[in-house]
Order: structure tokens, then C-alpha cells, then sequence
């Protein structure tokens, strides 16, 4: 049993703020977290490991200081990490990153065949919930997204079972061994590390590869030129032209600005009118 | 992830030659038990823009089992705007499963050449995009907010929030087609159904055999969706955020729902706090609403938040800051303290719905 977590070090988004003045990000001082999509993803396959025993590795593609998102998955247990780190890297969309993710993957399998290979559902900052597909496809592994629930796992006979979230209800689905698994929100709690993990995870030598190391040869899957999709341009969202009507009356009282809000609302938003007449009936 | 490349100066761009055939806006009819998910008809109001800036023709694609009803749903999609439809069944289309939606939807691509194809970003839709995406190699933008066509290079510009909600970006695909992107249920309007209005159905099989698809669905649970809030398709909301300050106070926004007969919606900070289910917020990170009446009480209205609401034709924004941002994009501004207004609100909405009702 050998799982392949992969996560990302993502801004701790709710600490983001945009400059007032300036309109750009001001990420001085915000903390940097694993994407909390992917713990649940990692904690699932802790806990594969310590029903059916086998390894955990985790890898993420990233900058150096990724680092520490690594060691922190080792901290609550994982076997081994690996960063996949190299200039060549910069720029990538999620198809170049599906592309580099995958072949870091191979080369893993290469020594530890691999059984499951998990995402989490998305990330915070990216949002685009795309590199999980693309990993899979790119591996020709079966895909399982959105899973809350892994129902039966038999290595043996390279069977899966799980519960994937569908728009209106849950599938239950079965497939073979290897295959991706992306991890729905809310499925399981990460554990607390214990003080063996924690100390390794200081000591452990961390397992960088660079592009060649991953096994990449053709730059221009990768990176920059990778990438089909085009940043064009970054902008705050511009209010609307016309700022509220505020409603006032000279008495004060909620009672009356309640009044004098319903008798101007008829006035201007005919729909909203039709609606309350509708519902009155 | 896009995000994270640098921002390239607008150029004009030479489309490869291979690609310069690609015509024609696609949108992927999503189904389940019988019922068309109703982000494919948003979807179609906007490729119908799309199509007629490009001057193409917008298709639907259903993809279905012989029993699926699939060309119902073809002539649903004809109402709501498509010229055309392309309609692949096939047995192994029984139940949404990546393997054979993906490799039937890139033959139809590899076949008919569109230039844009949007899919729903639901679980279906996003499963399948990008699996779609990675196998044709071409580029995919997730959850727009807006779509529209750059007439210098035909090529799509697709916005949508990044960095946590607090800007926006807009992502092209140059050289690549199609052009692919994913957009939320309730981003888009609903387009008004022409009945009556028809359209050509293209018919191709997909030959593919159970036998070679290696996962299996084995059931379908459908939720129980008796109690759960619907949100999305709401017609008013009255919703409350932090500012109303304890639990029991979000009881106010109750009771003008109940009078109203709308639903009751919550910012992240209160579904957070425990006041509210998760079901029930309101914004990027939980729900889209198109209300045509949404009270606001005690919210900020911080961007993540107005991403989720500001498609309601009516905002009522109470805060007891006049300098809330709310107040930049509400309709009405109440400034004042929401447990007094609230209750004041209940009160005059009440009296309004029994004279109406007495009237009529
Ligand atoms: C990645 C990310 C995703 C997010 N997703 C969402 C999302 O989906 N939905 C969402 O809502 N937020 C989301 N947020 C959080 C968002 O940034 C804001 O923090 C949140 O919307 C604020 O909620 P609020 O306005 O209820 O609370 P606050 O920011 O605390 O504002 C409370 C408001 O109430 C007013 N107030 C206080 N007392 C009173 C009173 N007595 N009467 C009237 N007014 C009063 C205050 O003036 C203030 O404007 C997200 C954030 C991040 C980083």
C-alpha cells in the first residue's frame, strides 16, 4: 500500500489584504499553510496506512520554501517527501502543473509502485479544482473526485469502492487499483503529529528534484510555455457607478424608516413589487 | 493557478493555421436523473452572446444513454438559444463516469472543431473539464464571473476571482482551441425559454464498450433534499452577518423570512460561528444567489461576500457604518442598528403583505 499525497503551499488567504491605494497584493507577513483541502487528503491516507500498513509520500511542486509544507506532512506522519522545485517550473497553469506533477509521480512509481495517488479537492488560492483531472488523465490512472468516503479497499484484488458527491446525491462507485482520488472538504480530521514524528520531522534529509530529476525533458510542457491559459490582467472589481439610496426619515424611528424604505422600493423595483404581491396572495 | 503567471501585455496573436478552423461556441448540457442542471441553460444565455459576437452558431451537447431522454433536453436547449445540438448516446452514458464522458466529449471536439466549449462548474462539470482539458491540451479557466470575446485575436476573455476573492483576473487561451472555461450555477441569468423555437440535432455514436470501462457506478443516493435550504434559486433572502453580534439575535433574521417567505442566508463569519448551516452561505466560498430581493443585515459586504449576491436585482444593505462597503453597491441603505430595524422591518413588511392581500 503506497499513497502519493500531493499538496500545495498556499497564502493563508484570509489574512490577504489588497493595498487601498495601490491595488496590489500586500503579502508581507501573511503565514504560508499546506491548502487545507489537502489535509484531508493526506489524513486519508494516513489512515489507509495504518489500516493496511505501506507508506506515505508526499510531494508538492513549488519554490524552495515549500519546504516546509513538507515537513510539516511529516510531522503528522508521512514516510517521505519530495519537492519538485526548478526555475523551469515558474508560471505553470494547471495543465503544465498536471504535466510536472505526473512525471514526478512516474518516477516515484518507478521505485514504490503506487497504489492511490490523492489531491485534495481544490486549493484557496487557485480554486480551480483542475490538477486533480489532469494528473489522472495524464497518468491514465482512473479518476474519483469530490470522494467523502473511501468504503472498501482491497489491495490484493486491486479493487476501490467509494462515495463521490454528485450535484444531487452521492455515487457510489467501484474501480481498480492505481487510481487518483480527490478529497471532498469536511471527510475526516487531521490528527495531531506525535513528538517521534515531529522530531524526525526537523531531521529528515528532504528529497529535492529538479526538472531532469522529475524526469522531464521537454521543457515546453512545462512552466510558462507550458501553459495555454494567459494572464491578461489583474484588477479590483470596480464598485457599483451608483452608491446605495440611503433611506432617512426625520423622526428616526425604525418604525417609519422601515415604512419609507417598502413605499420607495415599490416605486423603483417593479419586480420586487410583483414578488411581495405574489406572496401575499 | 493561472494566477501565479505574470501579467503579459495585450498582444495581438497569429493563431496557428491548424486551429484557425476551430468555429462555433459549445455548451455541455449537464444532466442527472432526468433533469438538466439549470447552470447549462445560464450557460446557454451567455454562449449566446458569445456566438453572436463571434457570429457562429451556439451548439448543445448531450451526452446520454438511449433511455436519457436526450432529445428532450436537445429541444430544451433549442428554447433556451442553441442553433444546434450534437447528441451522443450510448449505454456506457448511463451515469456521469469520467472515462466515457470524457473520451465521448473530446471526440465530438476532435469532430465538429469548436472554438469555445463552457461546461457547469459542478462536480460534473469540473470532473470532466478538466480531464477534457488535459487530454486535447488546451487551456481551461475555472469559475468565471464573466466571459467575453476580445475581437483582436476572436479569442475568449474569461474573468474570474483570484487571490482569495479580492481581485480578479482575465484569463485567454491564445494558441490553443477549443477555448474552454467552467462558470458557476446562478452567475449567469437564466435566458428567457422561446418555446417553439427549433434547431438541428447532430447524432453521433460513441463506440465504446461497458466492458472496456474499468470503473463501475454500483447506486446513486439521492439527497434528501426536503429540508435543505435552496438558496441558488431563492427569489428573496434576508441574510445576516456578524454584525448581529450573538446567536440569538440572528433570530430577527428569521423572523422577517418567515413574514417574507424567503430564505435566510448567512455570511462565512456567522456559518463559522456555528449560527448558520454552511448550506446557507452566502459568496465565494459558499453560495450564488440571483434573488430578486436580498436584505442584508449586519453583513460587511467584503468582496467575498458580494460575489455571491450582487447578481440580485434588489439589495437592501442594513449597517451601522455609513462607510460599510455595502453601502458601494446596495440598492437601499438603511445606516442604523439591525436589531432595531430588523424588527421594524417585520413588522412594516407584514402590514404591506395583509393590505395587499386584502386589497386583492
Ligand atoms: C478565501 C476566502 C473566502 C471567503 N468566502 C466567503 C464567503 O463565501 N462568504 C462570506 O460572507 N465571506 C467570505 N469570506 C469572508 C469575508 O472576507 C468577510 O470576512 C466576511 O464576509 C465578513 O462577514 P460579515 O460582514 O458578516 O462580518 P464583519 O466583517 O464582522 O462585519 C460585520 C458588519 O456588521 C456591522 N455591524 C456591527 N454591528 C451592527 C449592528 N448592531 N447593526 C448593524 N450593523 C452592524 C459592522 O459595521 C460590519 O460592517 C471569505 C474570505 C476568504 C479569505
Amino acid at each position: 500500500m503506497h499513497s502519493v499525497v500531493c499538496i500545495k503551499q498556499v497564502p493563508d488567504s484570509a489574512q490577504i489584504r489588497v493595498h487601498p491605494v495601490t491595488n496590489t497584493i500586500m503579502r508581507q507577513g501573511v503565514p504560508a499553510i499546506i491548502n487545507p483541502y489537502d489535509l484531508f487528503a493526506l489524513e486519508e491516507a494516513l489512515r489507509l496506512k495504518d489500516k493496511h500498513g505501506g507508506r506515505v509520500t508526499v510531494i508538492t511542486m513549488g519554490p524552495p520554501q515549500a519546504e516546509a509544507a513538507l515537513r510539516k506532512a511529516l510531522s503528522y506522519g508521512a514516510d517521505e517527501i519530495i519537492l519538485v522545485t526548478d526555475k523551469a517550473f515558474a508560471g505553470a497553469d494547471t495543465l503544465a502543473t498536471s504535466f510536472a506533477l505526473a512525471s514526478a509521480i512516474r518516477k516515484i512509481h518507478e521505485s514504490h509502485p503506487v497504489t492511490l495517488v490523492f489531491t485534495g479537492k481544490q486549493t484557496i488560492d487557485g480554486d480551480t479544482a483542475q490538477v486533480g483531472p489532469g494528473i489522472a488523465t495524464r497518468m491514465e490512472l482512473q479518476l474519483l473526485t469530490y470522494v467523502s468516503r473511501i468504503n472498501e479497499l482491497d489491495e490484493a484484488a486491486g479493487r476501490i469502492t467509494v462515495e463521490r458527491r454528485a450535484e444531487g446525491g452521492v455515487q457510489l462507485l467501484k474501480t481498480a487499483l492505481p487510481c487518483l482520488v480527490t478529497m471532498l472538504e469536511g471527510t475526516n480530521e487531521m490528527r495531531r503529529g506525535n513528538l517521534p514524528d515531529q522530531l524526525r520531522a526537523a531531521r529528515h534529509e528532504l528529497t529535492r528534484w529538479d526538472r531532469v530529476a522529475a524526469g522531464i525533458e521537454d521543457v515546453t510542457k512545462i512552466g510558462l510555455k507550458g501553459s495555454p491559459t494567459v494572464v491578461n490582467k489583474v484588477f479590483t472589481p470596480s464598485p457599483r457607478a451608483e452608491k446605495a439610496e440611503m433611506v432617512t426619515v426625520a423622526s428616526g424611528r425604525p418604525a417609519d424608516l422601515a415604512i419609507e424604505l417598502i413605499a420607495r422600493l415599490g416605486q423603483r423595483f417593479p419586480v420586487v413589487e410583483a414578488e411581495l404581491a405574489r406572496r401575499a396572495a | 493557478m493561472s494566477n501565479d503567471a505574470p501579467v503579459k501585455k495585450k498582444r495581438k496573436f497569429e493563431l496557428d493555421p491548424r486551429l484557425a478552423t476551430y468555429k462555433g461556441v459549445w455548451v455541455f448540457i449537464e444532466h442527472e436523473r432526468g433533469q438538466v442542471h439549470p447552470v447549462s441553460w445560464e450557460l446557454l444565455g451567455e454562449g449566446r452572446k458569445l456566438a453572436d459576437m463571434l457570429g457562429v452558431e451556439l451548439a448543445g451537447v448531450v451526452l446520454a444513454a438511449p433511455g436519457d431522454d436526450g432529445q428532450r433536453f436537445c429541444h430544451d436547449a433549442f428554447a433556451y438559444g442553441a442553433d444546434l445540438c450534437y447528441l451522443m448516446e450510448s449505454p456506457t452514458l448511463k451515469d456521469y463516469r469520467n472515462d466515457p464522458f470524457t473520451r465521448g466529449m473530446t471526440e465530438l471536439v476532435n469532430t465538429y472543431q469548436p472554438e469555445v466549449l463552457l461546461l457547469g462548474a459542478t462536480t460534473q462539470g469540473r470532473d470532466l473539464a478538466g480531464s477534457v482539458a488535459t487530454t486535447l491540451l488546451t487551456g481551461l479557466t475555472a469559475d468565471c464571473t464573466s466571459l467575453t470575446i476580445d475581437m483582436d485575436n476572436r479569442s475568449l476573455a474569461a474573468t474570474r476571482p483570484t487571490f482569495g476573492g479580492s481581485l480578479l483576473c482575465t484569463i485567454v487561451t491564445l494558441n490553443y482551441r477549443p477555448q474552454m472555461a467552467t462558470v458557476r450555477p446562478r452567475v449567469m441569468a437564466m435566458p428567457e425559454r422561446q418555446e417553439g423555437r427549433g434547431g438541428t440535432i447532430i447524432e453521433h455514436p460513441l463506440a465504446m464498450a461497458e466492458e472496456s470501462i474499468i470503473t463501475k457506478v454500483l447506486d446513486y443516493i439521492p439527497d434528501d433534499s426536503r429540508d435543505k435550504p435552496q438558496l441558488p434559486f431563492a427569489d428573496i433572502i434576508v441574510s445576516g452577518g456578524k454584525g448581529l453580534a450573538k446567536q440569538e439575535n440572528f433570530q430577527l433574521v428569521w423572523d422577517l423570512a418567515r413574514v417574507l417567505g424567503a430564505e435566510v442566508g448567512a455570511s462565512r463569519p456567522v456559518v463559522q460561528a456555528g449560527w448558520a448551516e454552511l448550506d446557507r452561505q452566502v459568496g465565494q466560498s459558499g453560495k450564488t444567489v440571483r434573488p430578486k430581493l436580498y436584505i442584508a443585515a449586519g453583513i460587511s459586504g467584503a468582496i467575498q461576500h458580494r460575489v455571491g449576491m450582487e447578481g440580485a436585482d434588489c439589495i437592501i444593505a442594513i449597517n451601522n457604518d455609513p462607510n460599510a462597503p455595502i453601502f458601494d453597491f446596495a440598492h437601499y441603505g438603511i445606516v442604523g442598528d439591525a436589531l432595531q430595524i430588523l424588527p421594524a422591518l417585520t413588522e412594516a413588511f407584514r402590514q404591506k403583505l395583509a393590505t395587499t392581500r386584502r386589497a386583492g
